[in-house]
């Protein structure tokens, strides 16, 4: 076991862990985070996916020693019920989920794809999501889902 | 700690629940108003069952105004709970917003079932209503006590009753309730699960009378899941939990001879390693150590030398061909089939081949369990919340009433999944640790061991006369059954872990036939039931995948009707129409064609034949019970990639609730089984489930997602909700088969189409150009 500290959506919290731990079992058993899922720990499905330094992480197979000095972000870390983030408001919006156990993975690499290119087409959006995979074939509302959300930040960008 | 926030946790008797919701007993007495205290105390609760002929079992409105519905039917990701609340809403005059519902928790919900077969509306909804409106009757009856004025001249709205031309007298419910449970009595028809049924002396509305039902009001759980709040089953955590994972055999059929438990000594937080039967699992302080201990623990297996099947995945159709049968039956038939082939001026004959498909939920199953003075408490995501807790009684050897199940929403389940396995062997691994246990499987447990659904092998035969009238129809399906086990997990045997023990399961032969309506004059309806590949711990045992018959019947019978109809030069709706006059299929056929601009001509499309390279497009139907589904796709002849680029989808399903819900449950089943249609199979050695992973058992991603989806949907509103969870996943397979026939002339009867299967069945059928 080690000391680790860790940077997570704004706050450090020192964890005490093997520090070869996948990220995910730090984030969801020691700071009690619900957004990053456990789906395969082998990198193919990317429901555990988290933002570190505005990459798309699979946390489920990087040890949790690698990220010492990151920034990292979780659903949690985007927005609340009283201050959504424009993607979780167009998620809401759209209806953009069935039974929900992906939807993480979709907003986070949604957000990565939307902080470098905030007007992507639809071919974009479907290849910047297409390794988050949705059992229940909710993709279509979530391609929607993804413009609305571009269009909600373009807005919010632009009254600024 | 998020677990000390838990308020509907261990020893939290439904009593205590409710009056921690600020309620008592109300109760409207022969003489007029009288307050009744419930008399049951609050200990006991936890272990009684809840009485389906109270009132109190179904609602409960706080001083605040807040009803609350108790319900025992289950989510599974497709918006149950927010078409209950319009319901409830609806038939109380309450205030939407104030509607809550509880669900699934055999400690303080009535039985009825859980999630199956659609029947959340349809079996749910009947009494849920009745109960409301029996509430709203005693509502008015005590406000009209109260006031003293007759009910006739009182109204209700958004939970206040007024008095008409009465002023400002006003009453909420929380008012007339007073911090009160209701004590009233409903005729219920003494049956739990599917059959269950109360009525009241207050009739439900009549469709004209509902407002919020037929509204697209957004689902409420939809933020608490955007936000990354608790929602599903692996959210749940307990002080003092412990993390478990199960061991599953190399191979199938291999029993653990030894079990070195030196061998993980060096790995930090290991509790125990138990075994019951041939059932190996482990628990760890953390769950990253119990993950590394599960895969580092030796354990010598029985010989590998002997084959657990009879057939790889390869070889499966020609096995199913010859293997024996177990039980064969003709279901239906009509006039004399033997008689028309012999007549017949033309047969037209196709056999077609469905593999084993797996359920691959999005998360591997999940549950915890927590042992505790004698009671287990499981928090699953079964749908079967209620069965699980016989079973799991059964397993640990204690009375049903010391288990209680609370549902949990899973990933998307589609059937009897993985989880209902898990929650056995967390109660298990629970009780013998002695602390509360969470435990999840590995991805390779949830593709290559949860149950299947059955591969079958289906020949169809057609007689015509020479006028290219059907004169007989003549079915035969030679299939797994659909339950080695039992979808609805109620006893040990039904589950992996009673499998592990040798506990005997019941044999069931589940196998389907078409239930379409075509009115043909001979007709003959044959099943055979081929045994299990392995009969015991199996993981290629079957039990219910979505729907769960009819996607694996359909391709055929709706390929098969195609076939019929190309045969004769038909276009394949007006072919259909033919035999179907007068059906709902019918009116759902024409209703899909015009949305559709369907164009009246036989497939295959004129100049349709085989190039080596570009794109080529086509359009396919297919019908069956409440829906009719067009699809349009385009193939690449070079690579054989099928592309639906458009759904049309017409739905019938009795009267609309929640249209938005609807669309995105079509959208949904429409997917999923587009994914059954172009990428799934099981694929299995002699020895063992080969499909262990989403890159061995691929799913559709967002790239195969078509540009769109259309939904029309036929409202019905004086019949019943009839269920729609699952209708529209039956006429996918077959809709984009007859559409790459109708591309190509050529015909795949074999799923799935992936691009291999779709480019090999070109070769030696190019033409130039």
């Amino acid at each position: 076991m080690s000391r680790i500290d860790l940077f997570v959506n704004g706050r450090t919290h020192r964890v005490d862990v093997d520090p070869d731990t996948p990220l995910l079992y730090v984030l969801r058993n020691d700071l009690n985070l619900n957004g990053p899922k456990f789906g395969c720990g082998l990198g193919q499905c990317g429901v555990c996916t988290v933002i570190a330094d505005g990459e798309a992480v699979l946390s489920c197979m990087t040890p949790v020693s690698s990220f010492k000095r990151s920034r990292i972000t979780t659903l949690e870390g985007l927005g609340t019920p009283a201050r959504p983030h424009p993607i979780q408001q167009a998620w809401i919006e759209e209806q953009a989920v069935q039974c929900g156990f992906c939807t993480n993975g979709q907003i986070m690499q949604a957000k990565v794809l939307l902080d470098r290119n905030p007007n992507p087409t639809e071919p974009e959006i479907r290849e910047a999501l297409e390794r988050v995979l949705c059992r229940c074939g909710a993709y279509y509302r979530i391609i929607r889902a993804v413009k609305r959300a571009g269009e909600l930040m373009r807005t919010a960008k632009g009254q600024r | 700690m998020a677990s000390g926030k838990r308020t509907t946790g261990k020893g939290i008797s439904r009593r205590g629940f409710l009056k921690g919701a600020g309620v008592m007993i109300v109760g409207f007495g022969m003489g007029g108003l009288t307050c009744v205290l419930d008399p049951r105390t609050s200990a006991a609760d936890f272990s009684s069952a809840v009485d389906p002929a109270k009132l109190s079992s179904w609602l409960a409105i706080g001083r605040d105004n807040t009803v609350t519905l108790f319900f025992g039917k289950v989510d599974v990701g497709q918006g149950l709970a927010t078409a209950f609340r319009q319901l409830v809403a609806d038939e109380l005059d309450a205030p939407f917003d104030r509607v809550r519902v509880v669900m699934g928790d055999t400690a303080l919900t009535v039985d009825q079932v859980g999630a199956s077969a659609s029947s959340g509306l349809r079996e749910g909804g009947p009494s849920v209503r009745s109960a409301c409106a029996e509430a709203r009757l005693m509502l008015l009856e005590i406000a009209s006590a109260r006031m003293g004025v007759p009910i006739e001249r009182l109204d209700a709205h958004e939970g206040v009753i007024t008095v008409r031309g009465g002023g400002k007298r006003a009453l909420s419910y929380g008012e007339l309730v007073s911090g009160k449970h209701f004590n009233a009595t409903l005729n219920w028809n003494g049956q739990l699960g599917h059959p269950l049924n109360v009525t009241g002396r207050a009739l439900p509305k009549g469709p004209d009378q509902l407002k919020l039902v037929g509204q697209s009001i957004p689902r409420d759980d939809i933020p608490s899941v955007v936000f990354g709040r608790e929602h599903h089953v692996v959210d749940v955590r307990l002080p003092r939990m412990k993390h478990g994972r199960s061991i599953k055999p190399p191979f199938a059929g291999a029993r653990p001879l030894s079990v070195d438990t030196g061998s993980i000594s060096r790995i930090p937080g290991v509790i125990e390693v138990v075994r019951r039967g041939d059932y190996v699992g482990i628990v760890c302080d953390r769950e990253e150590q119990a993950v590394r201990a599960a895969s580092e623990l030796k354990i010598v297996w029985s010989e590998a030398s002997e084959v657990s099947f009879p057939t790889d995945s390869t070889g499966l159709f020609d096995y199913m061909r010859q293997a024996p049968s177990r039980s064969d039956r003709v279901v239906d038939q009509i006039g004399d089939v033997d008689e028309a082939f012999a007549r017949a001026a033309r047969i037209v004959e196709a056999t077609y081949e469905v593999p084993f498909t797996s359920h691959a939920s999005m998360g591997p199953a999940c549950a915890v369990a927590d042992w505790r003075a004698g009671e287990m408490t499981v928090w699953s995501g079964t749908q079967k919340p209620y069965d699980q807790r016989t079973g799991i009684a059964a397993l640990l050897g204690i009375p049903r009433e010391k288990v209680r199940v609370i549902w949990k929403p899973g990933p998307g389940s589609y059937g009897r999944n993985d989880a209902g396995d898990v929650a056995y062997e967390a109660a298990l691994l629970s009780k013998e640790v002695g602390r509360p246990v969470r435990l999840q499987s590995m991805r390779h447990e949830a593709t290559a061991w949860d149950p299947k659904a059955p591969a079958a092998l289906i020949s169809v035969r057609g007689a015509l006369d020479g006028a290219g009238n059907v004169t007989a129809f003549d079915w035969d399906n030679r299939s797994f059954s659909h339950q080695d086990v039992a979808p609805s997990e109620n006893a040990p045997g039904e589950t992996l872990l009673g499998q592990f023990q040798g506990l005997r399961r019941e044999v069931r032969n589940v196998v389907g036939t078409p239930s379409e309506p075509y009115s043909f004059p001979n007709k003959r309806l044959t099943t055979h039931t081929i045994p299990p590949l392995l009969q015991m711990a199996s993981p290629l045992r079957t039990s219910h995948l979505r729907l769960p018959v009819p996607p694996v019947i359909t391709f055929a019978s709706e390929s098969f009707i195609d076939e019929l109809a190309a045969s004769v030069a038909a276009d394949a709706i007006e072919f259909r129409l033919r035999y179907l006059a007068g059906s709902r299929q019918a009116r759902l056929l024409k209703a899909v064609a015009e949305a559709a601009s369907w164009e009246t001509r036989p497939s295959p499309k004129a100049g349709a034949r085989i190039v080596s390279t570009g794109i080529v497009t086509g359009r396919g139907v297919a019908v069956r019970g409440g829906a009719a589904t067009i699809a349009e796709v385009e193939v690449d002849m070079q690579t054989g990639r099928v592309w639906v680029k458009r759904f049309v989808c017409a739905h019938a399903c009795g009267l609309i609730v929640n249209p938005d819900g609807l669309r995105n449950v079509i959208e949904g089943n429409l997917m999923h089984s587009m994914s059954r249609a172009l990428c799934e199979e099981v694929r299995f050695d002699r020895s063992r489930v080969t499909s262990a992973d989403w890159s061995s058992y691929p799913i559709a991603t967002m790239a195969d997602t078509p540009d769109k989806i259309d939904k029309i949907l036929v409202n019905e509103p004086d019949i019943p909700p009839k269920g729609a969870g699952e209708e529209t996943s039956a006429q996918t397979q077959p809709a984009i088969a007859n559409a790459i026939f109708d591309a190509t002339g050529v015909r795949l009867r074999r799923l799935p189409f992936t691009a291999e299967r779709v480019k090999a069945s070109f070769a030696g059928r190019e033409s130039s150009g």
